[in-house]
């Protein structure tokens, strides 16, 4: 006995007592409606980009495919090699200063609208709507005990769940492969192993996050949703319940006799909140926003719409809860919600976003499409040759970075032309996407090696107006 | 959050008192504990898949026959054996080595069927042979030619010069791996007399542009043509001769007198001194056919002539 009551203690500690399923309410509004415009131009985006076709030379027809064998990843017209790993540190930053900016002027605007967590539990919520019904419904059947009723509604909506979530993640992996050939081998069981783990992972994890786990991953798991907190200021746009008028001086209070319209109510000191509870119910993080900013709020400002439809059935003017400024808030005459962005933080953020941006762009723009790199043999770092001339010798590794066979024609500058030497090879021919390491010999007499510290190695393609690069390296002499 | 921590920190008691000692109870998450429950079903799995339990000097194999491998295998007398055994590190190793052996053939055998100068031409081909060459040259030929291929003065021949003593050919580099080479120079300290050794000492530098007495060394350019008979492998021209693998006496690299290392004229004739006085026989080239495979020969040709790149 005391066992048992110990145990269940630990189960109602506040850090554990997550047993309770939180069933939310459905809601119509501005912000409903612009989370479900969100929701299906990002799953049309994520779902349908893997089939669009795309011509092609040297890799399948897809317009997106991160060809992990190939090590190519096209994107529409660009292809990124591994040597631009820059360019994905670049797009890591970007992402990470238009997080805190956005976060820092509109509160977690990420969390509440964009993050695949909160549209896939949106979308498994939405599904749960269907089967089960409303709010109370939904309710009513996690009571009743399993009879046939709850097991089929369960079974479907939980069925749908793992659907939606393989499909999830065929659609994942048909962004690494060739999709059209991909999926009808996935189901004949033609696949590459990597396929299956990658289709097998994902619809679990998705299942699990999304259909099991939902808030939880927000609240316990996801580190963004926790340091997004650091970067609110008391100017920051963040989803609040105005206090001072929701409470007046005597608290909220349920509408009765002689406490309707608004007037009666500020007389009795009681404010504009009617503790209907449909805030609450409609969080799909459960939690109480008239308690005041929160970390397991993600913003999704589904609270406002629930709270506005309520205010217009009661009469009563909309914005009881609204994005607003902590700052605005407690002030004792707030003035209309505005957006504070002539700040420090938010303006030094915007110019990091545009700098960052500019830089990629640039760099993605001018990028040659050959590469170039010379190593020198080190090994020896030099030798004389018969007549007392010297030689060096170096690898010169020539990338094609376009989608056809390119030429090439290996010079240096600096050093007699005569110099180079790359023994029988007639002609510098590198595939579409493939690198090519060419050994070099270059001899130079002994008093012109004496003078010589460095020179380059001129690579050319031979198409028309395509850029010759240009590598400087070192020679070494007694 | 404090309020949170100290609820879930306050201790809970299994209720037992002995004494007024109290046991605290803390159980485990029901997540954790069905994940070592889970672990219990895994090792069974296990078990029946991999070889686990030690019986004395043997051990349990799984379930015969539910998880194989297959490899083929080399027998002391090289014959090639396919075995079919319980899945083992050791077998996994060896099939996986048949896979890259079988990847690497095909390399192998397009460049036993091209010439030597069609490999050198391929510059995708070539690439396989600057990396296989490398590992093959480590492996035989680094000891004495080094790592780089630059040679040890006094012991073996820098390869990525352009002096040949037995011929920069394919063929000639060819025949020279395959075969081996012995290159010997008699001692003439007890044919010549010694102020005869210096006057050829001095011959000998003067014809590669090092410092030297003028007088001495047309005494020793007489003597190298006539009666110190140098001229009989070294040539007239004292240009050496690949045939033999007599060393070209008039450019500017030395194998067994460390010219380029001393400076001096005195001590650069006493290093040429020694070395007429008391003759080269260390000029021992291995055979390697047998040891290694013919692709593996010229692979490695090619790669002496062009990676390296001393051919001529």
């Amino acid at each position: 006995m005391e066992a048992t009551s110990s145990a269940n203690s630990i189960k109602k500690s506040p850090l554990l007592n997550r047993q309770i399923p939180i069933v939310t309410r459905s809601v119509k509004g501005k912000f409903r409606t612009f989370k479900t415009a969100v929701m299906v131009i990002a799953y049309s985006v994520y779902f349908l980009l893997p089939w669009l076709p795309w011509e092609r030379n040297s890799a399948a027809s897809q317009a997106i495919l991160f060809d992990l064998e190939s090590r190519r990843f096209f994107i529409f017209n660009l292809i990124v090699y591994p040597q631009d790993i820059f360019w994905l540190a670049m797009l890591l930053f970007i992402a990470a200063a238009l997080l805190f900016f956005t976060t820092g002027l509109i509160g977690r605007a990420w969390c509440g609208y964009f993050c695949f967590q909160t549209l896939w539990t949106d979308l498994f919520i939405m599904i749960e709507r269907l089967i089960q019904g409303e709010r109370p419904a939904r309710l009513r059947l996690l009571k009743q005990p399993w009879n046939a009723e709850k097991i089929f509604k369960m079974g479907a909506s939980h069925g749908l769940m793992v659907l939606i979530s393989f499909w999830t993640g065929v659609t994942f992996a048909c962004y690494f492969t060739y999709a059209p050939d991909f999926v009808p081998r996935l189901f004949t069981g033609a696949a590459a192993e990597a396929g299956y783990i990658t289709v097998i992972v994902l619809t679990i994890t998705t299942y699990v996050a999304a259909g099991l786990s939902r808030e939880h991953i927000c609240t316990l798991a996801c580190p963004y949703a926790r340091f997004q907190g650091v970067m609110y200021e008391t100017d920051t746009l963040a989803v609040a319940y105005d206090v001072n008028r929701g409470e007046g001086a005597a608290g909220r209070k349920v509408p009765a006799k002689g406490l309707r319209t608004r007037e009666e109510r500020q007389a009795a000191g009681h404010g504009d909140c009617i503790d209907c509870g449909f805030c609450v119910q409609v969080c799909p993080t459960g939690i109480d926003i008239r308690e005041g900013l929160q970390y397991q709020c993600i913003s999704c400002g589904l609270c406002i719409d629930a709270c506005n439809n309520i205010m217009d059935s009661v009469g009563f003017p909309r914005g009881l809860i609204r994005y607003d400024s902590e700052q605005n808030i407690a002030s004792p005459a707030p003035h209309k919600p505005r957006l504070e962005w002539k700040r420090p933080k938010v303006l030094g953020y915007a110019s990091a976003l545009v700098v960052a941006t500019a830089i990629l762009f640039y760099n993605i723009g001018t990028r040659n499409d050959t590469e170039a790199n010379v190593q020198q043999v080190r090994q020896p770092l030099f030798v004389m040759l018969s007549d007392g001339s010297v030689r060096n010798r170096y690898q010169v590794n020539i990338a094609n970075k376009t989608e056809h066979e390119q030429r090439y024609e290996l010079r240096v500058q600096g050093i007699p032309a005569a110099a180079l030497d790359i023994g029988n090879i007639p002609e510098i021919r590198v595939r579409a996407g493939k690198s090519l390491s060419i050994n070099a010999k270059v001899d130079l007499a002994s008093d012109v090696a004496r003078n010589t510290k460095e020179f380059s190695f001129v690579i050319i393609p031979t198409i028309a107006d395509a850029e010759p690069v240009v590598v400087k390296t070192h020679f070494n002499s007694h | 959050m404090s309020q949170d921590k100290a609820a879930t920190t306050t201790p809970k008691t299994t209720g037992h008192n002995w004494d007024g000692i109290e046991e605290y109870t803390n159980p485990l998450p029901t997540w954790w504990i069905w994940g070592f429950y889970i672990t219990f079903i895994f090792t069974v799995v296990y078990w029946l898949l991999y070889p686990a339990w030690p019986i004395g000097d043997k051990f349990t194999k799984g379930i015969p026959g539910l998880h194989t491998i297959t490899y083929t295998a080399k027998t002391a007398d090289g014959k090639e054996v396919e075995k079919t055994t319980h899945w083992n590190m050791r077998a996994k190793f060896m099939h996986e080595m048949n896979e890259h052996q079988a990847d690497q053939k095909q390399w192998f055998d397009k460049v036993a069927a091209t010439s030597f100068e069609d490999v050198s031409a391929d510059a995708e081909l070539m690439q396989f042979v600057n990396s296989a060459g490398k590992t093959l040259f480590s492996d035989n030929c680094a000891p004495c030619h080094q790592a780089g291929g630059q040679g040890k003065i006094g012991m073996a021949p820098n390869l990525t010069d352009d002096h040949w003593q037995f011929g920069g050919t394919y063929d000639e580099i060819h025949e020279t791996i395959a075969e081996g080479r012995n290159g010997v120079m008699p001692p003439f300290q007890d044919t010549l007399e010694d102020d005869q050794i210096t006057q050829l000492a001095h011959y000998v530098l003067s014809l590669s542009g090092e410092p030297h007495n003028p007088a001495l060394a047309a005494t020793g350019k007489t003597l190298f043509t006539g009666a110190g008979i140098c001229f009989t492998c070294h040539g007239p021209d004292a240009k050496g001769n690949t045939a033999m693998g007599s060393a070209n006496l008039t450019d500017k690299i030395w194998l067994w007198a460390d010219i380029v290392g001393t400076t001096g004229q005195e001590a650069k004739v006493a290093e040429v001194k020694r070395i007429i006085a008391g003759g080269v026989n260390r000029g021992v080239m291995p055979t390697w056919e047998g040891r290694l495979k013919p692709e593996q020969i010229k692979l490695l040709t090619v790669y002496v002539h062009d990676t390296l790149g001393g051919g001529r």
